[in-house]
């Protein structure tokens, strides 16, 4: 089987150039079975090699397909590596991905880019199998490139509309300031290793640099870089909430289960590199403690039902970057896992009430539809739980690993787990007002479009089967996935897993009563029977004080990033690029055009004609000429 | 040999084109045709049955060949391939079918001239890449320049003259730098030997000093680096572009502006090894320079040739800096720079000289949301400026990321600052895309019945998309070819630069 794994990327690469070159032509039945097949069998060639992997004692091994470039001493194969961390990543990839594609059978079924919609889905599974499967650095970058390419495309996809367009272009743009960071971290590398060859680089560093020294520190801060762009945590966090723009199972696949987690993926993999900068280690715990606070008050004040989604992924990343700072590889791996799970399931539920409300996105709008959805009632009741870490979901044995790992770090413990613990709060409270919101209290539906036909204007939930079933899965493993265990431990075995809980008994029940906590209030605020009263209530007067007024437009609006960005990078490049639109060097080498003219008229003037003037100017330089000589 | 019959095939193809027109306006483009593909079959048989040389100087010359042509100033015909030349010539053949394939349907006035001036440019550069007689170089690089004159200034677009006058005055002014360095050292090697000599090898003989070195040096980098262009002789080329007719644009972005690139590597910098050396950071913060500079002002362009233009001026940068970098890294990303950066630029020139046949404008205010119009036009759009863009496993990518990988090793700040041009190509690129391609569908009302890609621009948009795709997977089948050649250059050097 081993010798197979080529063809992981290669089923949905195929599927890819099949759907483009019909060029439209085929069938949506046809294009569907293309699409979500090709991952199919991508996951089902997953599992055995799995199996086979396993069994076989877990060694791990590479397989080169071909040479890639070989210049000097850069010797790159597209070669693919798989051990434990590859192969969790590979699972969830073809696994969530190919429920995913087969739920958007169901989803896109009216869209007249159906086929167009498979075949970029397919690029990015390809991609994304191949960025985890790379065993050097750059064909982990052409993964990574081409699922920001994908990425962009995706979120671009209703292209009619400009403002999609733009949130696509943000979404590259931004990510790509983390790419470039990351670009030259491997230029750094080669430098100073000479190879890109991830395992090589993880046996070489630690025997060439020494803890803390200048290099370890900034090509470690390199790779981060592109790991929060990638991963949209803090500073460049801004592109994914607008890149809700796409349609919603792209959300689920590569804003929320996959592609962004390529940057926690990045870190885990290149582990050994921030073992020896311990700086930078620290600043990926702290990015990561900041980002998830940040994106919690954020998703608390938004009322669009997928922007609440998109925070919640930031804000759940910034969990596995707390795990990675600290030295929790596996817990952050694991909290991939569980996170991919739940949160897929949450995208493909909010995607059935989307599709079901007629494209009605603000959560405001919605309500009591406990009966009217009730397979994504459910399906939001399980997601959530297992977001807010509700005991025995799976989300509780993940964000637990977490939080007690960030208890154990030496200097920063109490501070990280305190933060963490108050972030588990504000989760518990922002999903569970999105749940309490939608699904209790009155409806506040209106019909948007009144002249559409009937039987489109009713609320009737889409339960096809191709849609059911992804999301019975999901909800399957959103509760039960916490039993799964990471084969993980041998990629990380210098830096373990937490063995034991030093939390003290007290510690660890607040842990757990606290997002119970966090449900009970927010049941209180906006799901309780007198919500429309009380809660509503006491919500305007939190928000009518200057300070809650305040709160809301600065969390509302994302902590007011999108603002200093704009101020101080895209107007300057803008006003820049206006001012210089004609190109001033062109300017510079047209002047000397114009000197010529000017020169030229400017002796024009002096053929008069006139004799007398001839004669004078003849005796002038003549008079000129020799008192300079005699001068000298 | 080949090389003469080469050169030959396209001289008198071009001559006999021009007669053919007598007999019937389609004569000439068939006649050029048969003559590009007689001349790509020669070349493919010659590289596919041949290989370097052992025996020839450094090791790497597939063939080089001598005749006397002026004996009493040392001036011979001497002209050799190698595995860059090679490389090079094989660009150039194929990127003139696909400049035939660009001007088919859309020259329709003096054919016979055109096709006569579109053969001969081609011929001046087949001459350029292989002639190692630096006065036989002049030559062909004067005769590359006047035929692409003359189709800027009587096929162009609305501003033709002026475009066609700027071309040549630069080209003219900085061929100037180049005929009195060469000269220079011509004189030099009479001075040392006692005998005049044009000929590549005997001038790495000449012993140069200081800053006599540096002036020579700079001699040949001015003329080169027009051609090129570096940032700050560059302005030239948004007019020449812009104005050009399709086919033409195709040439120049495609291949003569590799001619620039080519100068640098074979003789500014081995000849003068010492003086490159201490300009290598100088022409390293230029190139850096230029790739932030023209990716900005093409962002704000809103004539789709020019803002095609600039990034060309951007991504040559890429060009110089790996040249500069002088180790086989940057100089193996140059190359393949410029073998990739000839297809894409060619192919987005190809799609705007498409846009403008079909809606008589290059005007990016006028078009919007060609997608739900032109699907096939708008795909291989999007798959052209993708690559720009440097997506990895696409060409570009890999001329790219070499070029900064070698510059890196020498020079770690000009090459982070060259890689804030990849954020900024991602800027302008996915900024054309948006206006053109998305958005609501807008064109000229007149024009509303414009027709998707004909068969002969599927033809030539497959065969371009086809080669970026096998250099970005498998670019070692051109890496092989050219290595040998670079090492001997770089040997030339003693490694210095």
């Amino acid at each position: 089987m081993q010798n197979w794994i080529g063809l992981l990327p290669a089923f949905p690469l195929a599927g890819f150039l099949l759907l483009v070159l019909s060029r439209g032509r085929m069938t949506k039945t046809v294009a569907g079975i293309i699409g979500a097949g090709s991952v199919g069998l991508s996951f089902l060639l997953a599992v055995m090699i799995s199996i086979e992997f396993l069994n076989s004692g877990a060694q791990p091994f590479s397989k080169t397909l071909w040479m890639w470039m070989q210049v000097g001493g850069l010797d790159t194969g597209f070669t693919f590596f798989l051990d434990g961390l590859t192969l969790v990543m590979i699972l969830i990839i073809s696994g969530v991905g190919f429920l995913i594609h087969l739920y958007s059978t169901g989803f896109m079924a009216d869209d007249p880019g159906f086929a167009r919609f498979f075949s970029y889905m397919n690029l990015f599974v390809a991609s994304m199998l191949v960025l985890v499967l790379a065993d050097n650095l750059i064909l982990l970058y052409l993964g990574w490139e081409g699922v920001g390419l994908c990425s962009y495309l995706l979120i671009g996809f209703w292209y009619d509309n400009p403002a999609n367009g733009y949130a696509a272009r943000k979404a590259f743009v931004v990510t790509r300031v983390g790419d470039t960071s990351m670009a030259i971290g491997l230029f750094l590398l080669f430098s100073q290793l000479g190879t890109l060859n991830i395992q090589e680089i993880l046996l070489l560093a630690p025997t060439q640099w020494s803890t803390g020294s200048a290099v370890a520190v900034a090509a470690s801060a390199l790779l981060l870089g592109g790991a929060v762009g990638k991963s949209a945590q803090l500073p460049l966090q801004t592109w994914l909430p607008d890149a809700m723009a796409g349609p919603t199972p792209i959300s689920a696949l590569i804003h929320a289960a996959t592609m962004v987690t390529a940057g926690v993926y990045l870190i885990a993999r290149t582990h050994i590199l921030f073992e020896l900068a311990p700086s930078v280690q620290l600043i990926v715990a702290f990015v990561g403690l900041a980002t998830l606070l940040m994106a919690g008050f954020t998703a608390l004040m938004q009322r669009d039902i997928k922007r609440i989604l998109a925070y919640s992924t930031i804000s759940q990343i910034g969990y596995m970057f707390l795990a990675l700072g600290v030295g929790a590889w596996s817990a952050a791996v694991f909290h991939l896992l569980t996170h991919a799970f739940f949160k897929a399931l949450l995208f493909l539920a909010a995607g059935t009430v989307i599709l079901s409300l007629h494209h009605e996105h603000d959560i405001f709008k919605m309500g009591a539809m406990r009966r009217r959805l009730p397979v994504s009632f459910w399906c939001f009741i399980v997601g959530s739980a297992a977001l807010t870490a509700l005991p025995f979901t799976s989300g509780f044995y993940s964000k637990d690993a977490i939080l007690l790992a960030a208890l154990d770090h030496p200097s920063y413990g109490m501070l990280l787990w305190v933060g963490g613990v108050l972030g588990a709060f504000m989760t518990a409270l922002y999903s569970f007002r999105l749940v309490f919101v939608v699904f209790f209290g009155k409806s506040h539906y209106e019909q948007r479009d009144t002249q559409q036909h009937d039987d489109h204007g009713a609320v009737v939930e889409n339960t096809s089967p191709a849609m059911f079933f992804p999301l019975l899965i999901l909800a399957i493993l959103s509760l039960f996935g916490g039993l799964i265990s990471v084969p993980v431990d041998a990629v990380f075995a210098n830096g373990a897993l937490h063995e034991e809980a030093h939390a003290s008994q007290f510690l660890h029940a607040l842990m757990i009563l606290i997002p119970i906590l966090g449900v009970m209030i927010s049941w209180l605020l906006y799901g309780s029977l007198s919500y429309e009263k009380a809660g509503a209530h006491l919500r305007k007067q939190l928000l009518v004080s200057p300070l809650g007024g305040l709160l809301n437009r600065f969390w509302f609006s994302g902590w007011g990033m999108d603002k200093l960005y704009q101020t101080l990078l895209v107007q300057p490049f803008l006003a820049l690029a206006q001012v210089n639109r004609k190109d001033i060097v062109d300017l510079v080498f047209n002047s000397l055009s114009y000197v010529a003219r000017f020169a030229n008229s400017a002796l024009v003037l002096t053929q008069t004609g006139n004799m007398r003037w001839y004669a004078i100017s003849l005796v002038a330089g003549l008079v000129i000429v020799i008192g300079l000589g005699v001068w000298r | 040999m080949i090389v003469l019959i080469l050169v030959a095939t396209l001289f008198v193809g071009g001559a006999i084109a021009w007669a053919s027109e007598a007999l019937d306006a389609r004569m000439p483009r068939v006649v050029a045709l048969l003559s590009l593909l007689v001349s790509a079959v020669l070349l493919l048989v010659f590289s596919l049955n041949s290989g370097p040389d052992v025996g020839s100087p450094g090791g790497q010359w597939w063939i080089l060949a001598s005749w006397s042509w002026i004996p009493r100033f040392g001036i011979a015909l001497l002209v050799g391939v190698d595995g860059l030349s090679l490389l090079l010539l094989l660009l150039t053949i194929f990127l003139g079918l696909i400049a035939l394939g660009a001007a088919w349907d859309e020259i329709k006035e003096r054919v016979g001239f055109f096709y006569f001036n579109l053969l001969w440019t081609i011929a001046g550069v087949v001459g350029v890449f292989t002639a190692l007689d630096l006065f036989l170089f002049f030559f062909f690089w004067e005769v590359m320049l006047i035929p692409m004159y003359l189709i800027i200034a009587i096929w162009g677009h609305e501003n033709r003259a002026y475009a066609a006058m700027k071309f040549f005055l630069y080209t003219q002014v900085s061929g100037l730098f180049l005929l009195m360095a060469i000269l220079s050292m011509s004189y030099l090697h009479y001075v040392q030997f006692a005998r005049f000599s044009f000929d590549y090898f005997d001038l790495q003989n000449i012993a140069l000093v200081g800053s006599l070195q540096t002036w020579i040096m700079l001699g040949f980098f001015v003329g080169f680096a027009t051609k090129l262009p570096i940032f700050g002789l560059h302005s030239w080329l948004p007019d020449a572009h812009s104005q050009a007719p399709t086919a033409g644009s195709v040439l120049l972005a495609g291949v003569l502006l590799k001619t620039g690139a080519y100068g640098l590597i074979r003789f500014a910098v081995p000849l003068f090894p010492e003086a490159s050396d201490s300009f290598s950071s100088v022409a390293m913060t230029i190139a850096a320079l230029g790739i932030l500079y023209c990716a900005k002002v093409a962002f704000a362009q809103q004539d789709i040739k020019r803002l095609i233009a600039y990034t060309s001026v951007s991504h040559m940068g890429f060009v110089l800096l790996g040249i500069y970098a002088w180790n086989l890294y940057g100089l193996q990303g140059a190359v393949m720079t410029m073998l990739a950066h000839g297809l894409s630029s060619a192919a987005l020139f190809m799609l705007a000289g498409g846009l403008q046949s079909r809606f008589h404008t290059r005007d990016m205010r006028q078009l919007n949301g060609l997608w739900a119009k032109l699907p096939m036009l708008s795909a291989m759009a999007l798959f052209f400026s993708v690559a720009a863009v440097g997506m990895p496993g696409l060409g570009n990518f890999i001329g790219e990321f070499l070029s900064l990988l070698g510059a890196f090793q020498s020079n770690p700040v000009a090459t982070i600052f060259a890689a804030l041009g990849l954020v900024l190509a991602a800027v302008y690129s996915l900024w054309v895309i948006q206006k053109v391609l998305h958005g609501s569908l807008q064109v000229p009302n007149e024009y509303s019945n414009a027709a998707d890609l004909s068969l002969v621009e599927i033809l030539c948009y497959a065969l371009m998309a086809l080669g970026l795709v096998w250099m970005g997977m498998y670019p070692q089948s051109f890496l092989d070819v050219s290595e040998a050649s670079l090492l001997y250059l770089q040997s030339l050097s003693g490694g210095a630069a």
